[in-house]
Order: C-alpha cells, then sequence, then structure tokens
C-alpha cells in the first residue's frame, strides 16, 4: 500500500472513530439527563412552573411493615380463598396454568413451606395443613442485593417494592429469593386475567413481580387486601412501635418465620 | 490489517456464507422470543435461568483461559507460545462478545439493558460482571491488535501495551471470579453457595478454555498452511491435564462435603443429578455422561505417551469439553434450582427455539472467531515468508 | 478515476438510501393533529382546566408523568398540588383518565402525528378497556 493511500484510510478510520464516539457520548449524555429529569427536579430546572409532590395526608406510616398470619383462624378452605382471591383481583394477577405462572399470594402444605421443621412424628394434620405464602418482606432482602439496576429497593417503612418501569427481567433476583416469592412474567399477562381491575396496572412481558405489602393501599391509608379480607386472621402493623396490635399478638403467641437461619429477618410471621 | 478478512479462498467465503445463513436463521427464532417473551423457553418460575445463562457461564471461563496462554509467554518468556498467542486473545475476543449477547438474549427487557448503567447498583455482582466482561473485551481488542500489528511492521510492540498484559492477566481471573459470585453469595440455593465455586469455575475455565483453543488449531491446520508448531501444542496439553486434573479434585472436594456431611439440601442437587430424585430423572443421562468422559480424558491426559499422540489428544480433548460443558454450561444452573425452595422439583429442558437461538449465539461468536483468525493467520503467514 | 460505474452507482445507492424517509412519504398528506376534549365529565365542568395550564401540560405532561411515576414507586409520593394549590392523586387511571377517557381522540392525535409511541398502555389500562377486555 502507498503511503498515500495509508494516510487517507486512516484520517478515515481515526474521522469515522470521532464520529462515532462522540454520538456515543453524545447519546450518554442525553441518557444521563434522561435520568435525572426521571428524579422530578428536570421541571423545575427547566424553568417551567409546576406543583411539588408530596405523600397522602391520609397515607398509613410505619418504622417497619410486618404481618402476623394467625394460622389457629385458617380453618376452612374458604379462609384461604378469601384473601387470595382478593389479591388477585385487585392487582391483576393472570391465572396461567403452566409452571410460567405468577403468584403474589398462596399457599402450600406445612411440609414445603417449612421443609427445615419437619418431622415423622408431627402434630395430626400439620403436615398438610395450607400456608399462606407470600413474599417476606425480609428486612436484609436478597433480592435488592443482587439487582443490577435498583428495579427492586427497600422502601423506609420496610416494604420491598418493585418498579416495573426499570425492571430489565434479568432474573437475578428469582435465583436470590431463597422463598421463591418472584413471578417472571414470561409472557403477556392479559389474556390470562379473567376480568381486568382498571385501578391497577396489569405487568408487561419481560418484568418480575412480587407481593409489596399493598403499598398502594397503604398509601391511600387501606390496610392490605388479604388482610382486610382475612377476618381478623391475619394482623398487620408496624413492628418498631410496641403498642401495635402486631406487636401485642407477637408477645403472647408462639410464632414462626420461614428460614430464620438465612439471617434475612422475614417480615411475616406465623403463629402455629 | 482488518482488509485481511475481505480476501479469502473459495471456501472461506463459502464457510462465512454458510455462517451467515444459519445467523439469520437463528435471528429468526430470536425475533420471535423478542415478540412473544422468554415463555418460547424451557425456562419456569421454578427454574428461572436456563441454557443461556449457562452458556454465558461457560464462555466467561473461555474467555478467562486466554491467561494460559499469557501468563507462560509474557511472564515466563516462554517463547513457544508466540505463534498460538494471538490465537488465544482473538477467540477471547469472540467469547466475550458471547456472553454479553447471551446476558442480552437472556432478558425480558432487553431494550432497557441501559438501566444497568444508567442505574449502576455497586452492590450487586451483575453490575460487576458487565463492567469486568467490558473491560475485558477492550483490553484484549487493544492487546491483540497492537501485538499483531507490530508483528507485521516487525517491530517490538509499543512499552505501553506491558502493563495492559500485566492488568489482563488479573482481569481475566477476576471475570471469571465475578461471574462465580453471581452464584456463590446468594442465600437458599445450596448447591451454589461455595466457596470453592471460583476456584471450580477458574480450573474448569482453564482446562476447557485451551481445549478449545487446541481442537480449533487443529481445524484450522487443514485449511491453512500456517503451524502453532508442536511445542507449544504440547505444553498447552499438558496444561489442559492439569487444570482438569484440578477441576476434578475441586468437584471431589464438593461430593465430599455434601455426602459426609449428609446435610440433604448439600446432597439433593448431587443426587438429583446423578441419580435422579423422586423419580425426576431428565438431567441423569447426561450427568452421569460428565464423569466417563471426564475420566476417559484425564487417562488420556495424564500419561506422557498418549498426551502427546495428537490423535488421542484429539479424543481426549473432545471428551473434556463435553464434559465440562454438561458440567458448567448445562447442569450448574438446572440443578441449582433443584429442588426449589419448597422442595420440589421442576425439569428444565431447553425448547427447541431456545436452543436455535443459542445456536445463534454461537454462530455469531465463530463469526467473529473466522474473522479475526483470518487477519491473524494472514498477517503471520506474510511476515514468516 | 478507477471503476467509476461502480462508485457512481454507489453514490446513487447511498443518496437514495439516506433520503428514504422523504421518498417514503412523498405525496402522503399528514393529518394535522386534532385533539379533543368532549368527554362527559370534561363537559360538566364549569371551568375547564386541566391539573396545570394548557400550554404546561402540552409541553411537558411527559416529564410531569416520568417524574409522578418515579415519585409515586421510588418516593410513595402520592399527592400532587398544583401551582393553584388544589390536590391531586397522581395516578393515570385515578386522575387523567377521569377527564380524558377518550384516549383515541385525544392521546393518540399527537401521538401517532409525532410518531411516539408511549408503552404506558402496556400496563395501565385504557379507558374503556377493561369492558372490552370482560366482553371476550
Amino acid at each position: 500500500m502507498d503511503s498515500d493511500k495509508r494516510r487517507f484510510l486512516r484520517f478515515m478510520g481515526i474521522s469515522t472513530g470521532l464520529v462515532i464516539g462522540s454520538g456515543f457520548l453524545g447519546g450518554l449524555s442525553s441518557a444521563l439527563r434522561l435520568g435525572t429529569k426521571l428524579g422530578g427536579s428536570a421541571l423545575a430546572a427547566q424553568g417551567a412552573v409546576s406543583g411539588s409532590l408530596i405523600s397522602s395526608p391520609s397515607a398509613l406510616k410505619a418504622g417497619r411493615w410486618a404481618m402476623a398470619i394467625d394460622l389457629r383462624k385458617f380453618k376452612t378452605n374458604d379462609d384461604y380463598r378469601r384473601c387470595i382471591d382478593a389479591c388477585d383481583e385487585i392487582h391483576n394477577i393472570p391465572d396461567i396454568p403452566t409452571g410460567q405462572e405468577i403468584k403474589w399470594v398462596w399457599e402450600e402444605p406445612y411440609e414445603n413451606a417449612f421443609p427445615e421443621q419437619q418431622n415423622h412424628y408431627l402434630e395430626k394434620g400439620l403436615k398438610d395443613k395450607p400456608i399462606l405464602l407470600m413474599c417476606n418482606q425480609c428486612e436484609y432482602p436478597p433480592c435488592v442485593r443482587v439487582c443490577p439496576t435498583g428495579a427492586t429497593f427497600k422502601r423506609r417503612d420496610g416494604i420491598v417494592m418493585m418498579d416495573y418501569h426499570r425492571c430489565i427481567g434479568c432474573r437475578y433476583c428469582m435465583a436470590a429469593c431463597p422463598y421463591g416469592s418472584r413471578s417472571f412474567n414470561f409472557q403477556d399477562p392479559r389474556p390470562f386475567i379473567k376480568h381486568i381491575c382498571p385501578d391497577y396496572p396489569t405487568r408487561t412481558k419481560g418484568v418480575v413481580e412480587k407481593c409489596d405489602f399493598c403499598a398502594e393501599r397503604l398509601d391511600k391509608g387501606l390496610l392490605p387486601a388479604c388482610v382486610e379480607a382475612s377476618n381478623g386472621a391475619m394482623v398487620f402493623g408496624d413492628l418498631d412501635d410496641p403498642n401495635s396490635d402486631i406487636r401485642k399478638l407477637l408477645s403472647k403467641s408462639f410464632s414462626i418465620r420461614r428460614k430464620p437461619e438465612l439471617g434475612t429477618q422475614p417480615s411475616i410471621f406465623y403463629i402455629l | 490489517m482488518i482488509e485481511k478478512a475481505f480476501y479469502g479462498s473459495k471456501k472461506y467465503w463459502a464457510w462465512i456464507v454458510f455462517l451467515f445463513i444459519l445467523l439469520g436463521t437463528c435471528f429468526h427464532f430470536y425475533l420471535i422470543q423478542f415478540s412473544e417473551g422468554l415463555t418460547i423457553t424451557g425456562m419456569s418460575r421454578n427454574v428461572s435461568w436456563g441454557l443461556y445463562i449457562a452458556q454465558f457461564t461457560y464462555l466467561v471461563g473461555v474467555a478467562a483461559s486466554a491467561v494460559m496462554l499469557v501468563i507462560p509467554y509474557y511472564l515466563h518468556h516462554y517463547k513457544a507460545f508466540s505463534r498460538m498467542m494471538i490465537l488465544g486473545e482473538f477467540m477471547a475476543i469472540a467469547a466475550v462478545t458471547m456472553c454479553m449477547l447471551f446476558i442480552f438474549v437472556d432478558l425480558g427487557q432487553p431494550m432497557r439493558v441501559m438501566n444497568v448503567l444508567l442505574y449502576p447498583q455497586l452492590h450487586s455482582v451483575m453490575f460487576w460482571d458487565m463492567t469486568v466482561l467490558g473491560g475485558y473485551l477492550v483490553l484484549n481488542l487493544l492487546i491483540g491488535f497492537t501485538t499483531l500489528e507490530a508483528e507485521r511492521k516487525a517491530a517490538p510492540p509499543p512499552g505501553w501495551v506491558k502493563p495492559l498484559i500485566y492488568l489482563s492477566v488479573l482481569w481475566a481471573i477476576s471475570i471469571h471470579t465475578v461471574t462465580a459470585f453471581l452464584y456463590a453469595g446468594l442465600p437458599g440455593r445450596p448447591y451454589w453457595m461455595s466457596a470453592i465455586m471460583a476456584a471450580r469455575f477458574l480450573a474448569g475455565a482453564f482446562c476447557s478454555g485451551p481445549a478449545i483453543l487446541l481442537l480449533l488449531v487443529f481445524l484450522a491446520q487443514r485449511f491453512v498452511k500456517y503451524r502453532v508448531g508442536e511445542e507449544s501444542i504440547k505444553a498447552l496439553a499438558k496444561i489442559v491435564a492439569y487444570a482438569m486434573s484440578a477441576n476434578v479434585f475441586f468437584l471431589l472436594l464438593e461430593v465430599f462435603t455434601a455426602f459426609y456431611s449428609r446435610i440433604p439440601d448439600e446432597m439433593n442437587p448431587f443426587k438429583y443429578l446423578f441419580a435422579g430424585l423422586d423419580g425426576h430423572t431428565a438431567l441423569r443421562v447426561r450427568a452421569v455422561l460428565r464423569p466417563g468422559l471426564g475420566i476417559a480424558s484425564l487417562a488420556i491426559l495424564i500419561p506422557p505417551q498418549s498426551r502427546n499422540n495428537t490423535k488421542l489428544l484429539t479424543v481426549a480433548l473432545i471428551a473434556l469439553v463435553v464434559s465440562t460443558w454438561i458440567d458448567k454450561g448445562f447442569s450448574l444452573i438446572a440443578a441449582g434450582f433443584v429442588p426449589n425452595p419448597f422442595g420440589r422439583i421442576t425439569e428444565y429442558l431447553p425448547t427447541f427455539p431456545e436452543i436455535m437461538i443459542a445456536l445463534g449465539v454461537y454462530t455469531v461468536g465463530l463469526l467473529i472467531l473466522t474473522v479475526l483468525w483470518k487477519v491473524a493467520i494472514s498477517v503471520k503467514e506474510k511476515t514468516a515468508a | 478515476m478507477y471503476d467509476r460505474g461502480k462508485i457512481i452507482a454507489g453514490l446513487v445507492v447511498f443518496a437514495g438510501l439516506t433520503t428514504l424517509p422523504f421518498w417514503y412519504n412523498i405525496g402522503k398528506a399528514r393529518v394535522r393533529p386534532d385533539p379533543r376534549l368532549d368527554t362527559p365529565a370534561i363537559r360538566q365542568m364549569k371551568e375547564k382546566h386541566c391539573i396545570e395550564s394548557k400550554r404546561f401540560m402540552i409541553e411537558y405532561h411527559m416529564q410531569m408523568l416520568n417524574g409522578w411515576r418515579n415519585a409515586v414507586v421510588r418516593d410513595y409520593k402520592t399527592t400532587y398540588v398544583s401551582t393553584s394549590g388544589q390536590y391531586f392523586t397522581m395516578s393515570l387511571e385515578d386522575t387523567c383518565f377521569h377527564c380524558h377517557s377518550n384516549e383515541k381522540q385525544f392521546c393518540n392525535q399527537c401521538h401517532s402525528y409525532a410518531d411516539v409511541k408511549p408503552y404506558c398502555w402496556e400496563c395501565h389500562v385504557k379507558p374503556g378497556e377493561e369492558i372490552a377486555h370482560g366482553q371476550r
């Protein structure tokens, strides 16, 4: 190759590189700007007049939300069904008949819910007794630790939330959750929802979802739907408040939690 | 330099065209996944990672294995590797690219992949994995092309490459360590939560990566005049033998801990893989094949007489690659989810579209490898002439 | 000049490809967007106004909604206090769709014109959609 041609090629190469590079930087900076916009403060930054964002005056507040499930009060099949259906209906949980199902609140026999609490001589009927399961809202949630985008995060009141707008669907949180509480939308869930509740968004394919203690209801001043439907079999309250109903109940009853040895500190207590 | 990829024999072009046709076919299946979602795969709520993540894991090892050439060549000045070096580095580039693509095809929301950089979470191992993989790709591109360019000009490589090469040694170890940390730090997945996971990963990588490199070199030598040299093959085969021995040893350590302690959570995944658990035996055949092939490969690799016989060596390397692939490229992921947190077993087998998408990623890797090796070998043949 | 024919042909193809959007749209008249406000809820309003000024809503509703979704999901702030001091729940379903119940005549007018495809509707339920779904 003669030197002129080489110089020309080098020039072309460098300039193409510069163009691509600056395009990339431009894209990155606009993406970063978008990132700050997401914070909500961009409205003011742009000189636009706008209002302020506050939490609702009627919102329920707590240091750490928790739930006690009084298994003594779950007797008939209907006691479980009421709680599960209440959740399924208001949260648009699809009914997918395959292994790619979605579950927020569901039941498992005692021996599956507490596999480490097994023995051959268990109290009659306990081995197969259905246990209501849902996200444990851990104090030290492994799912939050592993999430690469912050799409799942812990609120100040202890609720482990999902940001469906941010989730990239890597499913690392599902591998990390020791309680099997998370579901992934392998497909568009809408065709599997019998009746769409218009007050709550459905999810889209490709994101992970789970129970979030009805954060949207707490923020409006309402108790979680399952608690409301349980006729007092589930007690919901603030663990940080020694006078709360849940603390009173826990102080006078024997309670267990799932896999306490993992140190995640679940916020769901089961009273036997 | 890259222009060398545009001049080739009819066979070369036929191979390239074949790869593109294959890629197009596989891409069609990705488009289906893109619109339908991951429902077209065999994954489920209980086995939420599958073939894609397993291939990612395996290929990180292949990428990292380039240090098995870098350390002897650059740190110990073992000159016999001079004709193999660039091939290893370029194979690492193809492997890292495939790793990134496997993560990408595994995402439920691929359009949001940049969220990982927009909202970096320093506590997430996944974030670090993406970072180190990207860095390793850049390092190998820089080192590979700079040294090759220097060789073309028959001049010593520029001084700034040396520190980068030393960095790349540490970096290669780190990519596979971080990949092991993806799994080894998860509570409630006993098969993965093992301190020896990173060491096992590296041992597996340092035998399977060079084994694949040697097999590809044998294949390439059928089509080109370029020869890497007998001594380098013998030396690399020795490295493969040692690394495979370490790999098997580490696995046996895991088996001992599980079965002597007799803790069910530790034993169950092994039982599931090798004997089947509660009548679930989908993976048993594959898993039983693994130790058989592994032992066979060691039986050939350890005695020098059989190791230095090219035909036997080829057989051993193929057995080794299949064995380590079953281990890390498949059952590691599937068995990690068995049994699930409720003591239940969900079997996983990839579906046809899923296999095609994985094949598509491998095709991209083969394309990159072909082009890069074409460039490297053309330059090498010319400087030798 | 070597390969004159090939180079010129290449340039023509290149120019054709880069100007493709113009060729593609030539002769197609785009209808001017005409967002409609005549929904039952709006008709009943004495003074017809959105939560902020019309101009602000046209220019910044996307940033506003973006800010809302983060405030609600990530900062659990659910209430918007407008510049005029009124309180609104930050929710598409509970607030916006109350008045703007005509997605086709309102939202889509500008969105299709500008060819933007907000993916809000993949999850958020469009006004009237739950009825359509129930009938299936």
